[in-house]
């Protein structure tokens, strides 16, 4: 123990943190900037030189937010509704289903497994924006534009989350789930009672991503009704506006950006627990 | 477990039936909505497919067209190109470094710089930020800032002009691209075994950086691999901000398109699926290359 801590000199730590802090500074400077501006009345973006911190806090940004979104039609729930509906029901089967492909694809032996695990791994890096046209194309081959479906069911064929989690399941012994078995449980019944409660961390991951995921779909190109739209698609015709704006486009920024951090941090020693599981063998 | 010769392929696929049971509701999903896709891109890159009519077979003619006479498309294969080259190792080093900066520091710190160095990359739209930040106007914080100081006389569209725009959406980008990747190497960090570095003391590691090299990363080799796949994918998906933030398929000379922008053009505006679809199997084919040559370098 001494050896190391001797070779680690205070002097150096310091060193290493003043360069930390200016990058954590470049990363938090425009998030200060936002939630700041979330709080600016409207003149305050029309100073010269502008100032990056608000004078006058007011509330109102937050308020406009709800009137502009809430045309005739619409009201500012409506979006809510819509986005808290396909986060949650993405978040919550695919979880389901990931964790259930995981165990053969970890633990059983079957023809294709192989291959299958290397599809997966490959599919990691083709990305929702990546797949978005040819899908978009199967979407509407099946009738599904313009529903939520069409934001939902391809939000559950990506492959991260049962990644992380053959590869967390592999670290679990196979005496653990010999154990089940001679009880003479079934499969689903050994999957069920044995490896859901030991996969946890690797179920909170995944809830965190898929969540997180869902809750940023715009899904603009297939979904039309206003009634349908998600709330990062309405922000963004807000933010869109410009300058004119900002304090509302930074208002909605900020009320977008609270949930997945939040859950980030309610959870965090989980996923660092799942992510140190993610390499890849090759 | 030996496999005896005599069971045939189709009984041991029959033995396995609960096997793929349990994986079936999973691989519905990701057949119809990820491998078909593909393979669907791949067959309509060969045909004149506009959604309307039946398609009809073309051969080549998109191909033969893409690289010959779409000098639009050359635009964006050099700007995909130069977020490939630039973007990608800078951010893959930047999650990297970071990450192992925040491991070197005391335990406390460490969750809330993981969360400020974070948060960017999981809030959705939140780079609209950026746009009143880099406003081209004399409200823009940089623009203001700059003029205040006497570095400029006047605003500078900094997000229309070809000289800057791609040039800034290469910073933004490596502000949102610490993600996925960047857990990884921290969760990475915090698992080698301690141990480890006392016996490297004792063999004469002297220094943090010489215990960086000789036994930190060689430990990482998995995470940095993962890091690797997760950086290609999201250079090579680059096209919500270039489009958002540069203007993509309607930018000033084509100055921010990417391959992304230039497929949501055809496909999204014009309707040429065909020709869509085949810029996209091109972009596939970069994409399972640039793998192929990153884990040809990152294997020592």
């Amino acid at each position: 123990m001494k050896l190391r801590k001797e070779r680690r000199s205070v002097f150096g730590t310091v060193m290493l943190a003043l360069v930390l802090i200016l990058f954590a500074a470049f990363m938090a400077l425009p998030v200060i900037y936002m939630i700041s501006s979330s709080l600016k009345p409207p003149e305050e973006f029309f100073l010269f030189p502008p100032p990056l911190l608000v004078k006058t806090p007011t509330l109102d940004n937050f308020k406009d937010l709800g009137y502009s979104l809430s045309n005739a039609w619409i009201p500012f729930e409506r979006y809510l509704f819509n986005s808290i509906l396909i986060s949650v029901s993405s978040t919550v089967i695919y979880v389901a289903i990931a964790a259930m492909a995981a165990y053969p694809l970890a633990k059983h032996q079957f023809p294709g497994k192989a291959a299958l695990n290397s599809v997966i791994t490959l599919a990691l890096m083709f990305t929702a924006a990546v797949l978005a046209l040819p899908q978009y194309m199967i979407l509407s081959l099946l009738g599904w534009i313009d529903t939520y479906l069409a934001i939902l069911a391809p939000s559950l064929a990506t492959t991260m989350g049962v990644f992380l989690c053959v590869q967390f399941l592999e670290t679990i012994p196979h005496s653990v789930l010999e154990s089940g078995r001679m009880d003479g449980a079934g499969e689903f019944r050994v999957w069920w009672s044995i490896v859901v409660p030991n996969i946890k961390p690797a179920l909170f991951t995944m809830v965190i991503f898929q969540f997180q995921a869902a809750w940023n779909a715009n899904g603009g190109n297939v979904i039309y009704s206003e009634a349908l739209k998600t709330l990062p698609a309405a922000m963004t015709q807000i933010a869109s506006a410009g300058i004119a704006r900002a304090g509302v486009g930074s208002a909605s920024a900020f009320i977008l950006m609270i949930p997945p951090v939040l859950v980030f941090i309610l959870s965090q020693s989980n996923v660092l627990e799942t992510m140190a599981h993610s390499g890849i063998k090759d | 477990m030996a496999i005896k010769n005599e069971h045939s392929l189709g009984r041991r696929i029959r033995k396995n039936a609960v096997s793929y049971a349990m994986m079936a509701p999973f691989m519905i999903f990701f057949i119809i909505f990820t491998v078909l896709p593909v393979l669907a891109a791949i067959v309509l890159s060969f045909t004149d497919f506009n959604m309307l009519q039946t398609p009809g077979f073309v051969g080549l003619a998109n191909y033969q067209r893409l690289f010959t006479a779409d000098t639009v498309f050359i635009t964006a294969l050099k700007n995909t190109m130069i977020f490939a080259v630039i973007c990608g190792p800078l951010s893959y080093l930047f999650a990297f470094f970071m990450a192992w900066l925040i491991n070197e520091m005391p335990r406390k710190l460490r969750v809330l710089l993981t969360v400020i160095f974070y948060a960017p990359s999981v809030s959705g739209n939140v780079y609209f930020i950026w746009t009143y930040l880099f406003s081209g106007d004399s409200y823009g914080i940089v623009n203001g800032w700059l003029m205040q100081l006497g570095l400029i006389q006047s605003p500078i569209l900094w997000l229309t002009e070809p000289k800057y725009n791609l040039t800034i959406i290469i910073v933004i980008q490596l502000w949102l691209s610490l993600g996925v990747s960047f857990l990884s190497f921290i969760a990475g960090f915090q698992g080698i075994d301690k141990s480890q570095y006392e016996a490297g003391a004792i063999d004469g590691v002297k220094n943090r950086f010489q215990e960086l090299w000789y036994i930190t990363i060689p430990n990482m080799k998995s995470m940095l691999l993962f890091g690797a796949v997760m950086q290609i994918a999201a250079v090579f998906g680059v096209g919500d901000i270039t489009q958002a933030l540069g203007g993509g398929y309607s930018s000033v000379n084509y100055s921010t398109l990417t391959i992304l922008n230039h497929i949501q053009d055809y496909g999204t505006v014009r309707y040429e699926m065909g020709y869509a679809c085949c810029i996209a199997v091109i972009l596939f084919i970069m994409i399972v290359l640039a793998k192929k040559l990153i884990f040809k370098l990152l294997k020592w």
